[in-house]
C-alpha cells in the first residue's frame, strides 16, 4: 500500500474543495480582517497609545492573522469531514486500505493548507495597514503551522461527534471565537486586573497568539517555551484521541 | 482458493436488533454468486461487514485467505464495492470520484487517469466525465459507483443491487459487462431483487432470511429441486369452470385463463390431450412466475412458518 499517494489524494481533494468554494472560504476572512484593521487599527487605534512599544495597529496584526488561521483551519476540517460523513462518502475511505493515520493526516493537512491560504491573504491585507518587519521568521512559521494543526485536529474531533449541521457551529461560536477574543488579540493581558490576568492564563489560545506576536513583532505576554509546550501537548493528545475514534469507528461505522 | 469465507457471523446493531444470527457462507474464487433475500434480510449488513463499513459482533470473515481482523489492509485491497445507496461526493465531478478512489488504493496519478478513462468508457460515462455528479440521472449515478469499484481491478467485486432503477438497455449492458468481468477472472457477488437476473447470471446462490442462511447451493441443483412448474394458459373461448384433469392442479383465473400446476414427471403432452378432450382450445401459455422466484417464495415461506 502506497500511503503517500493516498495521503496526497486526500490533501488535493481537500484543497480542491475549499478553492472551489472560495467565495465562502477565502473571501470572507479577507473582508472581515480588512474591517478589523480599518476600524480597530486605523480609526480607533490612532487614539490608543502604543502597547509594548509598538503602535496599536502593529500590535493587533499577529492576533488577527492567527485568529483567522484558527477559525479557518477548524472550519475546514469540521465542515469537510462532517459533510463527508453526512453524504456517506467517508465509505470510500473506509472500504479502501488507507490506514487511519493517513486519513487523519490528510484531513488535518487540508485544514493546515486552508490556514496557510487564509493566513497569507490576511497577512497581505495587514501589510496595507501596518508596518511589520518580521522579528523571528522561524518562530512565526512554526507557531503558525502548529496552531493550524491543533485546530484542524479539534475540527476533526468535532466532526466525528457531530450529528447535525448545528453541531458543527456550536464550538466555533461558543468556544473558539470567545477564547480568541479573550486570548489577547486586541489587548495585552497586562492591561487587565490581576485576577483576570490569572484567569486568562488557562486559555491556551492566549499562548499561541502571544508566541506568534513574539515571532512577528518581538512582543509577548507569556513565556515562548511554555507556549510551544502547551501547543505540542495539545497536538499529541488530540491526535491520539482522533486515532482512537477512527479505530473504534465512532460516528462513522455501525 | 475461496474468494470469501464467512463463519458464524453475527451482527447486533446498537439498538439491540440482531440483523445476522450466525451465518456461514463460502464463495469460490472465480464464481458468480447471488446473495438473495427479502427486504431487511441482512444482505447489506453482510456486505457491510465484508467491506469494513459495519463492525461485526462476532464471527470471522476471510477474503482470499486474508483474515479481516488480522490482515485487514490486504483483505481490503481485494475488494471492490458497489453499495446499495449512492455514497459519492455529490459535488465532485465523475472523473474525480473515480480518480480519487484509485488514489486511495495507492495508484499513482498517471495510471489513475488511464484507469479512470478505461472504467468510465466501459460504463458509457466518458462523455459525462466533467459533470458534477449530483446532476446525473439515477442510472448514471449507479454506473459511476460501478466504475469507481472497478478502478483498482479488485479480485472480488461486490454489487449490492446494482441494477435497481436502471433502464432495460443499460441493465442488459451491465449484465454483459458483469459476465465479461467475471470471465476475466473476477469473482462477483451480486444481490438483486430481480430473480431472473440472478438465475441467468449466477452459478451459485445463497438465500438469506431474517439474518439466517436458508439456502446455499448451486443454481442448477436448486432449480432441479423444483418439482412442480406453474403455467398460465390463455383460452380461445370463455369457460364456466375449471376442467378436471387427473394429475394436474387446475384453477380458473378468469373466463379466458387457467392456472395449471404441472408436476415434472407428468409433462405437458398429457395435459393438452385432456384439454382437447374437454374441448378447450389453448392459444398461448406462459410461466406463471420465474422458476427461481417460485423456489424463493417457497423457501422464504417455509422459514417464516418455522419462525412463527
Ligand atoms: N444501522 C442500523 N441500526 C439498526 N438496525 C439496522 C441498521 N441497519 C440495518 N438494520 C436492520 O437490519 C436488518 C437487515 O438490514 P439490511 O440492510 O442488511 O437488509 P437487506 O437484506 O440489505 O435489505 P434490502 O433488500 O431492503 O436492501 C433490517 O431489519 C434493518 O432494519
Ligand atoms: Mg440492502
Amino acid at each position: 500500500m502506497n500511503n503517500s499517494i493516498a495521503f496526497w489524494t486526500i490533501v488535493t481533494k481537500e484543497v480542491r474543495r475549499f478553492t472551489r468554494i472560495w467565495p465562502q472560504t477565502i473571501l470572507p476572512p479577507a473582508i472581515t480582517t480588512s474591517l478589523y484593521f480599518l476600524i480597530f487599527g486605523k480609526l480607533i487605534g490612532d487614539r490608543i497609545g502604543p502597547i509594548g512599544g509598538v503602535s496599536y495597529i502593529d500590535y493587533i496584526v499577529p492576533g488577527v492573522i492567527l485568529m483567522s488561521v484558527i477559525s479557518h483551519a477548524y472550519a475546514n476540517v469540521v465542515s469537510s469531514f462532517y459533510s463527508t460523513k453526512f453524504q456517506r462518502n467517508i465509505e470510500e475511505l473506509l472500504v479502501s486500505p488507507v490506514p487511519n493515520w493517513v486519513i487523519l493526516a490528510g484531513y488535518v493537512s487540508g485544514g493546515v493548507v486552508r490556514g496557510i491560504m487564509v493566513g497569507g491573504v490576511v497577512t497581505i491585507i495587514s501589510l496595507m495597514f501596518a508596518d511589520i518587519s518580521i522579528a523571528h521568521f522561524g518562530i512565526s512559521a512554526v507557531v503558525f503551522i502548529l496552531t493550524a494543526t491543533l485546530f484542524s485536529l479539534a475540527g476533526f474531533i468535532n466532526a466525528v461527534f457531530a450529528d447535525s449541521f448545528d453541531d458543527i457551529a456550536i464550538i466555533p461560536s461558543f468556544v473558539l471565537t470567545p477564547l480568541s477574543y479573550l486570548g489577547g488579540v486586541f489587548y495585552s493581558v497586562a492591561m487587565l486586573p490581576e485576577i483576570w490576568q490569572k484567569i486568562s492564563l488557562v486559555n491556551p489560545i492566549l499562548y499561541m497568539i502571544n508566541a506568534f506576536r513574539y515571532g512577528l513583532i518581538g512582543v509577548t505576554d507569556v513565556d515562548i517555551k511554555l507556549a510551544f509546550l502547551i501547543t505540542g501537548c495539545f497536538i499529541v493528545v488530540l491526535s491520539l484521541f482522533s486515532l482512537y475514534l477512527l479505530k473504534k469507528g465512532i460516528g462513522i461505522k455501525t | 482458493m475461496k474468494a470469501l469465507s464467512i463463519r458464524k457471523l453475527t451482527k447486533k446493531y446498537n439498538n439491540g436488533f440482531e440483523a445476522l444470527k450466525g451465518i456461514d457462507l463460502d464463495v469460490d474464487s472465480g464464481d458468480f454468486f447471488a446473495l438473495l433475500g427479502p427486504n431487511g434480510a441482512g444482505k447489506s449488513t453482510t456486505i457491510g461487514i465484508i467491506s469494513s463499513l459495519v463492525n461485526a459482533t462476532s464471527g470471522s470473515v476471510t477474503i482470499f485467505g486474508h483474515d479481516l481482523q488480522k490482515d485487514r489492509e490486504r483483505a481490503k485491497t481485494c475488494i471492490g464495492l458497489v453499495p446499495q445507496e449512492i455514497n459519492f461526493n455529490q459535488f465532485e465531478t465523475v472523473k474525480h470520484i473515480v480518480q480519487i478512489q484509485a488514489g486511495y488504493y495507492g495508484i499513482g496519478q498517471k495510471e489513475a487517469k488511464q484507469r479512470t478513462e478505461r472504467c468510465l468508457r466501459q460504463m458509457d460515462l466518458w462523455t459525462q466525465r466533467d459533470t458534477v455528479s449530483r446532476r446525473l440521472s439515477g442510472g448514471m449515478k449507479r454506473r459511476v459507483m460501478i466504475a469507481r469499484a472497478m478502478v483498482h481491478s479488485p479480485k472480488l467485486l461486490i454489487l449490492d443491487e446494482p441494477t435497481a432503477g436502471v433502464d432495460i438497455e443499460i441493465r442488459r449492458s451491465m449484465w454483459e459487462l458483469m459476465e465479461e468481468v467475471n470471465k476475466q477472472g473476477t469473482t462477483i457477488i451480486l444481490t438483486t431483487h430481480y430473480l431472473e437476473e440472478a438465475e441467468s447470471l449466477c452459478r451459485n446462490i445463497a438465500i438469506i432470511n431474517n439474518g439466517q442462511i436458508v439456502e446455499h447451493s448451486d443454481m442448477a441443483s436448486l432449480l432441479n429441486r423444483l418439482n412442480i412448474d406453474h403455467f398460465v394458459l390463455d383460452l380461445a373461448e370463455p369457460i364456466k369452470s375449471a376442467p378436471h384433469c387427473t394429475g394436474y392442479q387446475i384453477d380458473k383465473i378468469s373466463d379466458r385463463s387457467l392456472s395449471v400446476g404441472v408436476p415434472k414427471e407428468q409433462g405437458l403432452n398429457k395435459l393438452f390431450e385432456m384439454l382437447t378432450a374437454h374441448n378447450i382450445k389453448v392459444i398461448s401459455l406462459k410461466n406463471k412466475s420465474n422458476r427461481l422466484e417460485q423456489m424463493f417464495m417457497d423457501l422464504i415461506g417455509s422459514s417464516a412458518a418455522e419462525q412463527s
